[in-house]
């Protein structure tokens, strides 16, 4: 028996070896080089645009293929190969980025790398007020009433400036130039009158005219126009911004992610900069972070823990009540399963509509046998209301399920037990207990834990029904009284105003690694390790 | 010797008797499981009714609803086909369905090695492949949209607001979801098979296409089945990634249109969400042996 089972593992590496020589080997060869090449041309690109993470990773893919389809040693990985590339792409990266984002102030002020923020503060402009400013003619044009400048410069140099086009210095067609060298003919265009141009000169002058760099706008005095200038030159000496209109100097601060100068002020953008544990140590030492999330992790618990609980004994119970014989039974269980089949996104809609507490059925229905006044019960406005629909959504949400694994796995307790019970005289409640509870557990024990996690991240359910509302008061990110971690970790990320990317990523993190606790704790359970390393 | 006589006379004598109550006890049992169900099925199918109904009420908003529509109307149909309806529905069938044969294929691929060949770090592996599935995706959204930014700037075709990028990140997830299931049945198929196999000189690439494959095809329909359902029903990554409205998703089309006006886009949108249903309930009614045998087998459905 060892013997055969022995015999595939050591096949595999002696059928490559024998194969070594065939044009498969030239095929699978030249595939591999085809692959290579274009992804190091890919790589190429990707750096060549400072895309260096995303390179990174394409590289060890590169590497990972290449190892597993030169190595003989790594045959049975080829079979994985499409789905290992699209794992470490798609799934790892992600968990990678997210851990050392976590280590980041990366969030709102503190996007972009350092090079970047360099870049978009170079770009800033301001309009000197003395040197270099040139006179101006106003033009219209004919079609669309787009305004452009006739621009003479201190040494008599002319150009005309279109609305975002480069400086011209010819103009095909310019002609009959008056004594100040301007023409009064362009075609397509109309010249404005000094009158013409007071009367419209906040129009004009919200115009930047020129290349955005290089732009032309009007100054404060008549007539006259200026280039803006670039306002901030960084000095990689210092490693400062230089501030051109008064000469101040900011330095890079490498502790806050900010161009700081000596009197304190700061420039914005800020770039990203590692902070170490400072986003951890934020939910412990601060008491803002803390209370919020505290509460939000009690809730999510308890919200994860109810939900599995009342829905498997729900499902436990459709399964039993409606187990052997009942007529109609195979009816009644297709019709059960017709919620779980409608997508969830669907369902979470409806029952935010029918929840409504102002015109949804149910309330009203509610109000009229308590006799309460409309907008009670405040299934969205009050923290414990909204609790309870949630848990109701929740549990109709994932009944279904457990009730198909419990009919399935009771299925599979043979029936001789439940004779010989019979036999001592169980009472159909003690068969219950003793019986059909513990064998169920068995096999579905696992499955409540995985239930477990999935229900403890269930964004959906809380996202699309209340959005995690009723909002906390008093709290120093948004939160909602109904917001799990996860939610409360979208709000923190993509809310609306928040970007703190850094922070939810570390909330993030220690999910991940509850999850994995959790998960270990599972598998061992399943022994599902026992079987996959024999 | 008596207490054998005794326990055989006991039942005789009590048999009618027994019966008789017997009979009507489990009459009196019936009829409550039968109260059981209608409760139940009142509480399962609620809303999913109601949504129908509101699908055929006259008017747009959830207040002006009564469970009966009175006249039956068919205006919300109308509104919701002049809406993008058709092209939501088709980029939805479509994103899923490249999705879930290509999640399959690869699937089944990995599942084949991992059920067929050992090799150092074998297990590892498998167990890195469960725990990244926990891997509480939200946050992940950045660097997937900065992925597909980026890829994007060379391969508009994988990029941001494009179908295709949201099917390379659909495959990115396919390891992770169903490749225990698959191993699992893989692992029920005796390897007796693989040795006639090899007996007869056939590659592995043979052994795996043409004498496995046909064996297995059961548990990939019902993986194929669950990421049809799963990529249908998405509904965070359409709307992280997609922008434009005739590239929306049904899901994501559908939250749209009732996310900015519940009251006013009632109508229309039980009307979508009805149509949207359909095909997915008519699925999971036909293959219902097929996927409950494929969940039982471990897979979690949100």
């Amino acid at each position: 028996m060892t013997a055969i089972d022995v015999k595939p593992e050591s096949s595999p590496k002696s059928k490559s070896e024998r194969s070594a020589t065939t044009g498969g080997t030239i095929l699978r060869l030249l595939g591999l080089l085809i692959f290579t090449a274009f992804s190091l041309f890919f790589i190429y690109l990707l750096l060549s645009d400072g895309y260096w993470p995303l390179a990174a990773i394409i590289a060890v893919i590169t590497l990972v293929i290449n190892y597993i389809f030169l190595r003989p040693e790594a045959y049975p990985m080829r079979w994985m190969s499409p789905g290992l590339a699209f794992m470490l792409l798609i799934s790892v990266y992600p968990i990678l980025f997210t851990i050392y984002i976590s280590f980041t102030n990366f969030g709102t002020g503190h996007l972009l790398p350092k090079v970047q923020a360099i870049e978009v503060l170079e770009q800033r402009t301001f309009l000197p007020e003395a040197g270099g400013t040139l006179t101006y003619t106003v033009f219209r044009n004919d079609e669309t009433g787009e305004y452009a400048l006739w621009l003479i410069g201190p040494a008599g140099n002319s150009f005309f400036a279109t609305i975002g086009d480069e400086l011209a210095a010819n103009v095909i067609g310019a002609s009959d130039l008056d004594e100040e060298g301007v023409p009064t003919i362009i075609p397509g265009w109309t010249r404005l009158t000094r009158a013409e141009t007071v009367r419209n000169i906040t129009a004009i002058s919200q115009n930047s005219f020129g290349r955005e760099e290089s732009a032309v706008q009007l100054t404060g005095r008549l007539g006259q126009a200026a280039q803006l200038q670039p306002r901030f030159v960084y000095d990689p000496e210092q490693d400062a911004m230089i501030d051109m209109r008064d000469n101040v100097t900011y330095f890079a601060d490498p502790a806050t992610g900010f161009f700081t100068s000596a009197d304190g002020a700061t420039l914005n953008p800020g770039f990203q900069v590692t902070v170490g544990l400072k986003n951890y140590q934020r939910f412990f030492a601060d008491p803002s972070y803390r209370g919020p999330l505290l509460l939000i992790f009690a809730w999510n618990v308890t919200f994860a823990l109810l939900s599995v609980i009342f829905s498997f004994a729900l499902g436990l119970m459709i399964a039993v009540v409606f187990g052997r014989g009942m007529p109609g039974q195979r009816i009644i269980k297709s019709l059960l399963i017709i919620p779980f089949a409608v997508p969830q996104v669907i369902t979470l809609l409806v029952w935010r509509g029918i929840l409504n507490p102002l015109e949804g059925v149910i309330p009203n229905l509610l109000q009229n046998i308590f006799n309460q006044p409309v907008g009670w019960p405040p299934f969205l406005a009050d923290p414990y209301w909204v609790k309870v629909a949630l848990i109701v959504i929740n549990v109709w949400l994932a009944y279904p399920y457990f009730m198909l694994i419990s009919s399935g796995a009771l299925q599979a307790i043979p029936t001789d037990m439940y004779e010989a019970a019979d036999i001592d005289g169980a009472s159909p409640w003690q068969q219950f207990r003793g019986l059909t509870l513990p064998l169920l557990l068995v096999s579905v024990g696992p499955l409540l834990i995985s239930s477990f996690t999935v229900n403890f991240n269930s964004f959906n359910v809380i996202y699309l029904f209340n959005s995690g509302g009723p909002p906390m008061v008093g709290t120093s990110t948004p939160a909602g009284h109904s917001d799990i971690l996860i939610s409360y970790v979208y709000n923190l990320a993509f809310g609306r105003g928040s970007n703190e990317f850094g922070y939810a990523s570390a909330i993030t993190f220690i999910i991940f690694l509850m999850m994995i606790v959790v998960t270990l704790f599972q598998n061992r359970r399943m022994q599902a390790w026992e079987e996959t390393t024999n | 010797m008596t207490t054998s006589v005794d326990t055989q006379s006991r039942p005789a004598t009590r048999v009618g008797g027994w019966r008789s109550s017997r009979k009507a006890r489990s009459r009196v049992t019936l009829a409550i499981k039968y109260v059981v169900a209608a409760l139940v099925l009142t509480f399962s199918l609620f809303p999913i009714i109601w949504t129908i109904s509101a699908s055929f009420n006259t008017g747009d908003s959830i207040s002006s609803q009564s469970l009966i529509p009175n006249p039956i109307s068919l205006r919300h149909y109308e509104r919701i086909l002049e809406l993008d309806f058709w092209t939501w529905m088709w980029n939805s069938f479509k994103i899923s369905s490249i999705s879930a044969i290509l999640v399959g294929l690869i699937t089944l691929m990995s599942a084949y090695a991992f059920s067929r060949f050992r090799w150092a770090g074998r297990s590892q592996l498998l167990l890195v492949i469960l725990l990244i599935q926990v891997f509480p995706a939200i946050l992940a959204m950045v660097a997937l949209f900065a992925i597909l930014q980026q890829i994007g700037t060379y391969i508009p075709l994988l990029g941001l607001n494009s179908h295709g990028g949201l099917i390379l990140i659909y495959m990115g997830g396919a390891l992770g979801v169903n490749v225990w299931l698959m191993k699992g049945f893989f692992d029920s198929v005796p390897r007796e098979i693989d040795e006639s196999g090899k007996v007869d000189g056939a590659s592995d690439w043979q052994i795996f296409w043409q004498l496995l494959f046909p064996l297995v095809r059961p548990i990939l329909v019902v993986s194929m089945i669950l990421t049809f359902f799963g990529t249908y029903s998405d509904y965070l990554l359409p709307r992280v990634m997609i922008t434009a409205s005739e590239k929306f998703t049904l899901m994501l089309g559908l939250q749209t249109l009732i996310g900015t006006n519940y009251a006013q886009e009632w109508g229309a949108f039980a009307a979508g969400a009805v149509m949207g249903a359909i095909p997915m309930v008519a699925i999971y009614l036909i293959l219902q042996d097929y996927i409950i045998g494929g969940l039982t087998a471990g897979s979690v459905k949100g």
